[in-house]
């Protein structure tokens, strides 16, 4: 009976739920590997006459994705090292000191991600250009990890906060200089944070679209834009873009889904706690 | 704590290096654009302008009709997403065997690039080959295949059926995390004093996930009002103005129309009808 509750109170709307998370999903992954009569079919086919790679084998070889690919990959790398290389000072000198402006500069940081993006592109299109900078790796390395610098402050800020500062005036103690605490004590000790705020620099910048298509897309063309071109072109060809969906859908939620538990802790922040 | 009066300034200036030139100066640079008459096709002369650009954009039909939308895509958007998330919450926080599995998936679409969500249910709600119109005839719930993308009256409620299904998974995670914070102790207690299941709910599990649940409703507000990717992705706001919401209407605006000084007051219009919210938040995290 208790069995029966359970399962028709809890398991049954459970299942609906993530019936509804994932099915659509799904129906993308199950169409990329449908051959094209299949999908342009009317009346549509529920059920596949034939599973195939061929719409992610001609993606791969026939289009330009896998260069695509390569400048996400180039761009998303690039926004983590830059991103770690700019929050990881913030966060120490935001947890370990206190001085004149620290909560205006911290309020700055949190106010900074409201901003509408559609505030700054235009400028941002603009200055790029002036410094020839338009297309080029660098433009989308620093415009999406200056994007995702507050929160990576945030979160990161909050991980150096919980290593004891007892360890940093040990060091000091026995002769570390400042540089050395942060580099040897601190460091080693916030890898966590590290991974879990580079995986977040990873994704947001792999997921993004419209700095991509704004301040690049032709030379560097990163998989979003590109696939969002495809849908452009005068016939959709759908087998090829659930295939690109497929693909590019899988790094970030497989990421996500591996430090799910830390990102979330970091966006609720104290309100779960308080 | 420390003496060093330089060293926090040293450690912080790279990030406040690349925020003020990425971030600060070209806002500062779209409210000056705002008050000058800037077109792209004239790039030499932009003369000062006054308020005449605000003064143009709120005579505009298409202004009211673009921030109307816009208060639907919010209001409808991330109340969906509410109590979608909330119900998967609540749920998720009971006990049943595979809780970790389902835990773990529900997060999938929240974690998909916005292009993909977009791919996802244009192909979802495609006319002639879409699941949704196939299932939906064959079941009996529709008499025949919809365009929902390509008509007013229902592209709208579809970019928002796309925006909800992103989003009521942060919902979900972020009130499970509000849930599971709550002590046990407070239902024990509220049993013995007789309170049934929804007494409960109203007196120990609401209370306790007020303060995450607040801070994730502003913070999902400020996106949702402040995202165009997913509707630029599905309908790229039509068709015609159907789904075109502020932001998206300053970025037509200023991009396709070229005209920049109108564009950034626009943007300018939207940033300050976002800010009471923005203040409320910060204000929030601040106290935490």
């Amino acid at each position: 009976m208790k069995r029966l509750k359970s399962l028709l109170g809890t398991e049954l709307p459970v299942a609906a739920i993530l019936a509804f998370a994932l099915l659509p999903w799904a129906w993308m992954v199950l169409s990329s590997f449908r051959p094209d009569a299949d999908l342009t079919h009317s009346p549509v086919q529920l059920l596949p006459s034939t599973l195939s790679l061929a719409n992610h084998i001609e993606l791969l070889a026939r289009t330009s994705f896998l260069s695509n690919l390569r400048d996400s990959l180039i761009v998303a790398m690039g926004a983590v090292v830059l991103g770690l290389a700019l929050s990881l000072p913030a966060a120490y000198a935001f947890s370990r000191f206190r001085f004149p402006g620290r909560s205006v500069l911290l309020i700055q940081f949190l106010a900074i991600n409201m901003f509408p993006v559609v505030m700054l592109i235009l400028p941002l299109f603009v200055l790029f250009r002036q410094f020839g900078l338009l297309d080029t790796y660098l433009a989308l390395i620093v415009g999406h990890a200056t994007f995702t610098l507050p929160f990576a402050i945030w979160l990161m800020t909050s991980y150096v906060d919980g290593i004891p500062i007892d360890l940093d005036q040990a060091a000091a103690l026995d002769g570390a200089t400042r540089w050395q605490q942060m580099w040897l004590v601190v460091l080693p000790l916030t890898l966590p944070g590290v991974v879990a705020v580079g995986i977040y620099l990873f994704i947001s910048s792999w997921n993004e679209y419209l700095f991509a298509l704004m301040l690049a897309g032709r030379d560097i063309r990163t998989v979003t834009v590109a696939l969002q071109s495809f849908i452009g072109e005068n016939q959709i060809q759908w087998g090829l873009l659930m295939a690109g969906g497929t693909l590019v859908g899988l790094p970030a939620t497989v990421l996500f889904l591996l430090t799910q538990r830390q990102l979330v802790g970091g966006l609720t922040g104290g309100a779960v706690k308080g | 704590m420390r003496r060093e009066a330089t060293t926090p300034w040293v450690l912080l200036a790279p990030a406040l290096a690349i925020t003020s030139l990425i971030v600060l100066f070209p806002a500062a640079q779209t409210i000056w654009m705002s008050i000058h008459d800037v077109v792209l096709f004239r790039p030499r002369t932009r003369p000062f302008v006054g308020l005449a650009n605000y003064l143009t954009a709120l005579a505009d039909p298409v202004f009211w009709q673009s921030l109307g939308t816009s208060l639907i895509w919010v209001v409808a958007a991330v109340g969906l997403q509410f109590l979608l998330g909330l119900g998967a919450a609540l749920l998720l926080n009971r006990q049943f065997r595979w809780r970790g599995l389902a835990r773990a998936l529900v997060v999938v679409p929240w974690a998909l690039p916005s292009v993909i969500i977009g791919l996802i249910w244009t192909w979802m709600l495609d006319f002639n080959l879409g699941l949704i119109n196939a299932v939906g005839v064959r079941l009996g719930l529709l008499e025949h295949p919809v365009a929902w993308l390509s008509q007013p009256g229902t592209a709208l409620a579809a970019v928002i059926l796309a925006v909800v299904w992103q989003g009521f998974p942060f919902f979900a995670v972020t009130l499970l995390a509000g849930l599971q914070a709550i002590p046990a102790e407070l239902y024990e207690a509220a049993s013995l004093d007789g309170a049934g299941g929804f007494a409960k709910f109203r007196h120990v599990t609401l209370p306790g996930i007020a303060g995450v649940m607040i801070t994730a409703l502003l913070l999902r507000m400020i996106w949702v009002a402040n995202s165009l990717d997913l509707i630029l992705v599905m309908t790229g706001g039509g068709p015609g103005t159907a789904t075109q919401t502020l932001p998206l209407h300053a970025f037509l605006t200023a991009w396709s129309g070229g005209n920049y000084g109108q564009g950034s007051a626009l943007a300018v219009i939207l940033t300050l009808l976002l800010l009471s919210v923005v203040i409320v938040y910060v204000a929030r995290s601040r106290r935490t």
